[in-house]
C-alpha cells in the first residue's frame, strides 16, 4: 500500500498550492512594489522547480543527467542574457 | 493599376530591369526543360517531396552555392566600385542595397544551409542512424529556408531591397528611414528562413542524443559530430531571440508600435543589443562546426588519431557557453559604461583559449603524421595561420578602448571576413570536396581543386588584408565612395585584383564539378580517403537505408579500428528496415510561407489572412493524417546490396 499512495506527489500539490495562496497574496495584501515583486519573483521560481521535479519527472529517467545539465545551461544562459542586457542599456549607461 | 504601383522599383536602375529580364528567361527556361525532357514527375516524387536526410542535405547544398554566386557578385560589385576613388559603378543607394544584400545572403542563405545541409548528409551517417529523428519535420525545415530565400531574393526585382545593412540597426531600419518596403522584406525572409533552422536545430538534438548505433557513448562520436551537437545547442538558445527581435521590428514597422524608436518610450538600441544576442552565438553555430569539419580532415589525412579528442570537446563546450556572454563587444562605442565594457572584453579575450587550445590539437595531429595534400586538406591547413590572423585581430578588436579606433572601419571588415572566409567557406569547400564521393560516387578533379585553391588563398590574401591598412588609416566601412586624396585608391586596387582572383577560384570550382561528372573514374570504392568514421563504412554513393546491418561501434574511429584492429562493425543478419515516406506536405507549406510573407511584407491582409489559414490546414491535416511510413523488405536490401559488388558484409 505504501508503494502505490504518491506521498511525494500529494504534497508537492499541496505545497504548490500554498505557493499559489502566497502570491495571490500580493494582491490582497497592501505592500510597496519591491516587497511585492520579490514575493512574486521567489515563489515563481520555486514553483516552477516544484513542477519540473515532482509532476514532469525530471530525474526519474536514465537521461537525468542530460536534462538537469540542460536546465543548468539553460538558467546561466538566461541570467546572463537578461542581467547583461540591464546592465549594458540601463545600470550602466551614460 | 493603382493595386500594382507598390511593386515598383523605387530606385530602378538599367542593371536591375536586366536581373528582371534574366530571371524571367531563366525560369521559362527551366519550366520549358523539364515539360520537354519529362522531368517533372521525377522532380517531384524524388527530390522535392523527399523526406530523406541525405537528398535533403544535397538540395541544401545546391542552394548553398546558389547563393554564394549571388552573394559572391554583389561582393564583386562593391570591389569594382570600390576599385578607384571617385567611381561611379554604383550609386550610394545602390551600393547599401548591394551591401546589405551581400551580408544577409553570405549569412543566411549561403553559410547556415552550407552547414546545415553538411550536418544533413553526414551526421546521421556518422552515427550510424537511418534517417534523422524527425525526417519530415527536416523537409520542412528546408522548405522554410529556401522559401525564406526565395523571398529575399526577389526583393530586389519587386519592391526594392533592403537598405540598412544585414545587422539592420533601428532607427536607420524604422519607417522614418526606410520608407520602403525593402526592411519588410528582411524581416520575413529572415523569420521564415530562421524559423526552420530553429527546428532543424531540434531535430537533429534530438538525432545526436537518440539514435546513436549501439556502443557509440557520446565520447566515442566523431568529431563533426560533436560539433554538430554543440551547434545545435546553441541554434536552440539563440533563434529565438532573433524571431522575437524579428516579430518586434516587423511590429514597428507594419503596426504603429514604438519598441526600437528614438521617441515615445522606445529604445532603438535595443534592437542591436537583441540583434547581437543572437548574433554573436551564430557566429559560432557557422564556425564550429566549420572545426568539426577539419578535425575530421586533419585526422584522415595526417593518418593519425585526432589529438586531445577530450579537450577538443571541452573546448567546443566552453565556447558554446562563452558565446553566450560577448554580444556586446559588437557595440562598445554605443554609449554604455567603462564597466560594461571591460566586462565584455574580457570574456571575449576569453573565447581566444579554447580556440587556441583546437589550434595546437590541429598542429599536434599533423605532428609526424604521414601527411597527404589532397584538396581538402590543403584547405585545412591553410586556415589554420590564416584563421589564426583573423583571431588575433579579433583580440585586438576585443580590447574596448581600442575599438574606439577600429569600430566601423575595414579593418572590422578585414577581420571577420578574414575568420569566415578561411574559417567557413574554406571548411565548406574542404567538406564538400572530402564528401564529395559518399555524395556523388565520384572525387572531384585534384588538379582543378589545387588550381582554384590557390587562386582561392592567394585572392583572400590580396583581397582582404588591404582593408586591415586602409581601415586603420581611417577608411570607413559601408561608404560607397572616396576622394584621391584620401590616399585609400592603391590598396582598394589591390583589393580589387584579390576578389577577381577569388572570383576565377569559383568559377574553377564550378568548373571542376562539370569536369569530374564527366571526366572522374567511377570505380573507386566504398572507402576513397581511407577514412576513420562510419560515414566511410557504407557504400558509394549511399543506399535509402544508409546501412544494410546497424554498425556496431568499440571506439570514436569506428571505420579506422575496424579496418586497423579488426573490430567487427556488422555483427547482425539483414532484416526488413522501416523508413519514413515521402511526404508534399512541407513543400506546400513552405509555399504557403512563401505568399503569406510576401503579402505581409506589401501589407495585403486578405492574402495574409488566406496564406494563414490554408497554413493551419495543412498542420491540421498532418496532424490526422496516418502516415506509419514504409518497411525496405529484406529481400530488396539483399537485392541492393548484392549490385553494390558485396557479401553485404
Amino acid at each position: 500500500m505504501k508503494e502505490l499512495f504518491p506521498i511525494k506527489q500529494v504534497n508537492g500539490f499541496i505545497f504548490s498550492l500554498l505557493l499559489t495562496v502566497i502570491a495571490l497574496s500580493v494582491y490582497f495584501m497592501d505592500m510597496s512594489f519591491k516587497v511585492g515583486m520579490t514575493i512574486l519573483l521567489i515563489t515563481a521560481f520555486i514553483q516552477a522547480i516544484v513542477q519540473f521535479v515532482l509532476f514532469m519527472h525530471a530525474g526519474e529517467s536514465e537521461d537525468k543527467r542530460t536534462i538537469f545539465t540542460t536546465l543548468y545551461y539553460s538558467a546561466l544562459i538566461a541570467l546572463v542574457t537578461i542581467f547583461g542586457s540591464l546592465l549594458t542599456m540601463v545600470w550602466d549607461m551614460m | 493599376m493603382e493595386f500594382f504601383e507598390r511593386f515598383a522599383l523605387p530606385h530602378p536602375d538599367p542593371m536591375i530591369y536586366a536581373s528582371m529580364v534574366a530571371i524571367v528567361v531563366v525560369s521559362i527556361a527551366i519550366v520549358a526543360g523539364l515539360t520537354y525532357f519529362k522531368k517533372w514527375g521525377y522532380l517531384w516524387n524524388e527530390w522535392l517531396t523527399t523526406t530523406d536526410h541525405k537528398r535533403i542535405g544535397i538540395m541544401y547544398l545546391i542552394s548553398a552555392l546558389l547563393m554564394l554566386f549571388r552573394g559572391g557578385a554583389d561582393a564583386v560589385m562593391m570591389r569594382i566600385q570600390l576599385s578607384s576613388p571617385e567611381m561611379e559603378f554604383l550609386n550610394a543607394q545602390h551600393y547599401n542595397e548591394v551591401f546589405t544584400t551581400h551580408g544577409v545572403v553570405m549569412i543566411f542563405f549561403m553559410a547556415m544551409p552550407f552547414v546545415i545541409g553538411l550536418m544533413n548528409y553526414i551526421v546521421p551517417l556518422q552515427i550510424g542512424a537511418r534517417d534523422v529523428a524527425f525526417p519530415r519535420l527536416n523537409a520542412l525545415s528546408f522548405w522554410m529556408f529556401f522559401a525564406g530565400a526565395m523571398l529575399f531574393n526577389i526583393s530586389f526585382v519587386v519592391g526594392g531591397s533592403p537598405d540598412a545593412g544585414w545587422t539592420n540597426y533601428f532607427p536607420l531600419a524604422g519607417n522614418e528611414f526606410s520608407p520602403t518596403v525593402g526592411v519588410n522584406y528582411y524581416m520575413w525572409a529572415l523569420q521564415i528562413s530562421g524559423l526552420g533552422t530553429l527546428m532543424t536545430g531540434i531535430n537533429f538534438l534530438v538525432t545526436i542524443f537518440k539514435m546513436r548505433a549501439p556502443g557509440m557513448k557520446l565520447m566515442k562520436m566523431p568529431m563533426f559530430t560533436w560539433s554538430a551537437l554543440i551547434t545545435n545547442v546553441i541554434i536552440i538558445f539563440a533563434f529565438p531571440v532573433l524571431t522575437v527581435a524579428l516579430l518586434m521590428g516587423t511590429l514597428d514597422r507594419q503596426f504603429g508600435t514604438a519598441l526600437f524608436t528614438t521617441g515615445s518610450g522606445g529604445m532603438d538600441m535595443y534592437w542591436a543589443n537583441l540583434f547581437w544576442v543572437w548574433g554573436h552565438p551564430e557566429v559560432y553555430i557557422l564556425i564550429l562546426p566549420a572545426f568539426g569539419i577539419y578535425s575530421e580532415i586533419i585526422s584522415t589525412f595526417s593518418q593519425r588519431n585526432l589529438y586531445g579528442y577530450k579537450s577538443m570537446v571541452g573546448s567546443m563546450v566552453l565556447i558554446s557557453l562563452l558565446s553566450f556572454f560577448v554580444w556586446v563587444h559588437h557595440f562598445f562605442t554605443m554609449g554604455q559604461g567603462a564597466l560594461t565594457n571591460s566586462i565584455f572584453s574580457i570574456t571575449t579575450m576569453a573565447i581566444a583559449i579554447p580556440t587556441g587550445i583546437k589550434i595546437f590539437n590541429w598542429l599536434l595531429t599533423m605532428w609526424k603524421g604521414k601527411i597527404r595534400f589532397t584538396v581538402p586538406m590543403l584547405y585545412s591547413v591553410a586556415f589554420i595561420p590564416l584563421f589564426t590572423v583573423g583571431g588575433v585581430t579579433g583580440v585586438m578588436l576585443a580590447m574596448a578602448s581600442a575599438d574606439y579606433q577600429y569600430h566601423n572601419t575595414m579593418f572590422l571588415v578585414a577581420h571577420f571576413h578574414n575568420t569566415i572566409i578561411p574559417g567557413v567557406v574554406y571548411a565548406m569547400l574542404a567538406g564538400l570536396t572530402y564528401w564529395w564521393p559518399k555524395m556523388f560516387g565520384f572525387k572531384l578533379n585534384e588538379r582543378i581543386g589545387k588550381w582554384a585553391f590557390w587562386f582561392n588563398v592567394i585572392g583572400f590574401v590580396l583581397a582582404f588584408f588591404p582593408m586591415y591598412l586602409t581601415g586603420l588609416d581611417g577608411q570607413a566601412r559601408r561608404m560607397y565612395t572616396y576622394s584621391e586624396s584620401t590616399g585609400f585608391g592603391p590598396m582598394n586596387m589591390i583589393a580589387f585584383v584579390g576578389a577577381g582572383l577569388f572570383a576565377i577560384a569559383f568559377i574553377l570550382i564550378a568548373y571542376n564539378v562539370f569536369y569530374s561528372f564527366k571526366h572522374s573514374p567511377r570505380n573507386i570504392g566504398d572507402d576513397p580517403w581511407n577514412g576513420r568514421s562510419l560515414e566511410w563504412a557504407t557504400h558509394n554513393p549511399v543506399p535509402a537505408y544508409n546501412f544494410a546491418i546497424e554498425p556496431e561501434v568499440e571506439s570514436s574511429q569506428a571505420f579506422w579500428d575496424h579496418k586497423q584492429k579488426k573490430h567487427n562493425l556488422f555483427k547482425g543478419k539483414i532484416s526488413k528496415i522501416h523508413m519514413p515516406n515521402n511526404s508534399g506536405i512541407p513543400i506546400i507549406m513552405a509555399g504557403i510561407l512563401f505568399v503569406f510573407g510576401f503579402s505581409f511584407v506589401f501589407s495585403i491582409w486578405p492574402a495574409v489572412i488566406i496564406a494563414a489559414v490554408a497554413f493551419f490546414a495543412c498542420m491540421i491535416y498532418s496532424s490526422f493524417e496516418n502516415d506509419q511510413g514504409r518497411y525496405i523488405s529484406e529481400q530488396e536490401i539483399k537485392e541492393t546490396e548484392a549490385k553494390f559488388g558485396g557479401d553485404s558484409k
